[in-house]
């Protein structure tokens, strides 16, 4: 499905990440596994180090967090947006609507559309097509996507598919209308018969967590987990992104009448280096043009990495220059999401702590 | 099974594979990954260690188990991939 947007931009991006730092040395003792074997997997896929929230802090604790690092800074003004859009798998309760418990948290306007979006790794290119939808309306001027998950308290320790790879955190971009006749453009697809690839299978309605659903199982290749964690499988999510993504970019550059070397960097999702790496050589793309340095230096927060690659490989550069991007996401659904645009001159493009 | 593959070849891709499972015995395995001598993250060192060896880069949608189940279709994977060997 494509989509157009005219006269929209991106002017600020904040990422938040929890302070607390685990290594995967550290988490090497926790995996069945000879030492050797893991480190040789370190190197490959770059796992060294992620962020990880303490036990009890949650999507809206981050949020909030990073609000009003932004309010005190004056780098936005509490009543100046008028729509909330938060995206994230891990909401602080099955009802009310986190965005709602954010809104009360901060005592913001209550002519202020909150919504939830269930969406994981394609989620920052989902949250920025519906700002931009949002911002059709005369009386919305200024959009909040709000990515945040804190998944590292669904995932097994004991999960070498998962675990090394999983990180926490939150970002907030700013959209608003543009002052010149820019166009985005944007791409996406969904495939919900392969939904059993990622998910959490026990916690939910279908089935409610129970003792039995919080046992560790040997779900094969030493790996233990319950049905209450986090569940992927690693080979059908390779080769879904493989497979899928370099069409949807290849489509998405064909249909603009763009071509790779016209973009500056294709700011994918980061679920590995390894991956990224591979999906790079299949497009062609030279490996400066594509960052893949999120896991290893955060680890993989969902909707939250692109963001995170944007402001850790472009930080402040961002405020005064401005570049071609293609955003890439995918994940979860199975969703795969991409969008090309002239990306800064921002207001901010930072990346904090949260402690 | 190794009829046409160089002895080179042959011992690089032992190497590298002992290299990965250094307790394992694979001249006896007829399918690495039906028997348990591969999993799929060892799949992914060997990619990783077999694109530094002959520069290539196999892509991502031939990192399939079918295609590293012996040393007869690691050779053709190779192959198609572009190594000279």
């Amino acid at each position: 499905m494509n989509f157009t947007f005219r006269r929209k931009r991106i002017s600020g991006i904040l990422t938040v990440l929890p302070a607390r730092e685990q290594s995967f040395v550290d988490d090497m003792k926790n995996f069945n596994f000879p030492e050797a074997r893991s480190l040789k997997l370190k190197e490959v896929m770059g796992y060294d180090k992620h962020r990880i929230v303490e036990p009890s802090v949650c999507v809206s604790d981050l949020v909030v967090f990073a609000l009003k690092h932004l309010f005190e800074k004056e780098l936005l003004l509490p009543d100046e947006f008028d729509a909330l859009i938060l995206v994230t798998q891990s909401p602080d309760y099955f009802m009310p609507p986190t965005s709602n418990v954010i809104q009360g948290r901060l005592n913001l306007k209550k002519d202020l559309f909150c919504v939830d979006i269930n969406q994981g790794c394609a989620g920052f290119v989902i949250g920025l097509i519906q700002a931009f939808l949002l911002l059709e309306q005369e009386s919305i001027r200024k959009v909040l996507v709000v990515n945040a998950d804190v998944l590292s308290r669904k995932t097994s320790p004991k999960d070498r598919n998962s675990y090394p790879l999983i990180g926490d955190g939150a970002s907030i971009t700013v959209v608003e209308r543009d002052t010149v006749d820019s166009v985005i453009h944007a791409n996406l697809k969904m495939d919900g018969t392969r939904n059993n690839v990622l998910m959490i299978p026990a916690g939910g309605f279908r089935r409610p967590s129970s003792p039995e659903t919080a046992c560790l199982e040997d779900v094969g290749d030493n790996n233990l987990r319950a049905k209450d964690h986090l569940h992927m499988d690693g080979s059908a999510v390779f080769n879904f992104v493989q497979v899928e993504v370099p069409a949807l970019i290849a489509d998405l550059l064909q249909h603009t009448g763009s071509s790779i070397e016209q973009v500056d960097y294709f700011f994918c999702h980061q679920p590995n280096r390894f991956m990224l790496q591979k999906l790079a050589d299949k497009m062609r793309i030279p490996h400066a043009k594509m960052p893949s340095n999120v896991v290893e230096n955060f680890g993989n927060s969902s909707g939250v990495t692109i963001p995170t690659a944007i402001a850790f490989n472009l930080g402040d550069r961002l405020i005064q220059e401005k570049f071609k991007v293609c955003f890439a996401g995918f994940g979860v659904g199975l969703t795969w999401g991409a969008m090309l645009l002239d990306l800064g001159r921002v207001n901010f493009n930072s990346l904090i702590d949260y402690a | 099974m190794t009829d046409y593959l160089s002895n080179t070849a042959l011992n690089d891709i032992f190497a590298i594979l002992k290299t990965i499972r250094p307790e394992l015995d694979f001249s006896r395995s007829r399918d690495f990954i039906a028997e348990g001598l591969l999993d799929s993250f060892d799949v992914v060192t060997l990619v990783s260690a077999l694109d530094k060896k002959y520069g290539i880069s196999i892509p991502g949608t031939e990192i399939v188990p079918d295609n590293f189940k012996n040393l007869e279709t690691i050779e053709t994977l190779l192959r198609k991939s572009g190594a000279k060997l």
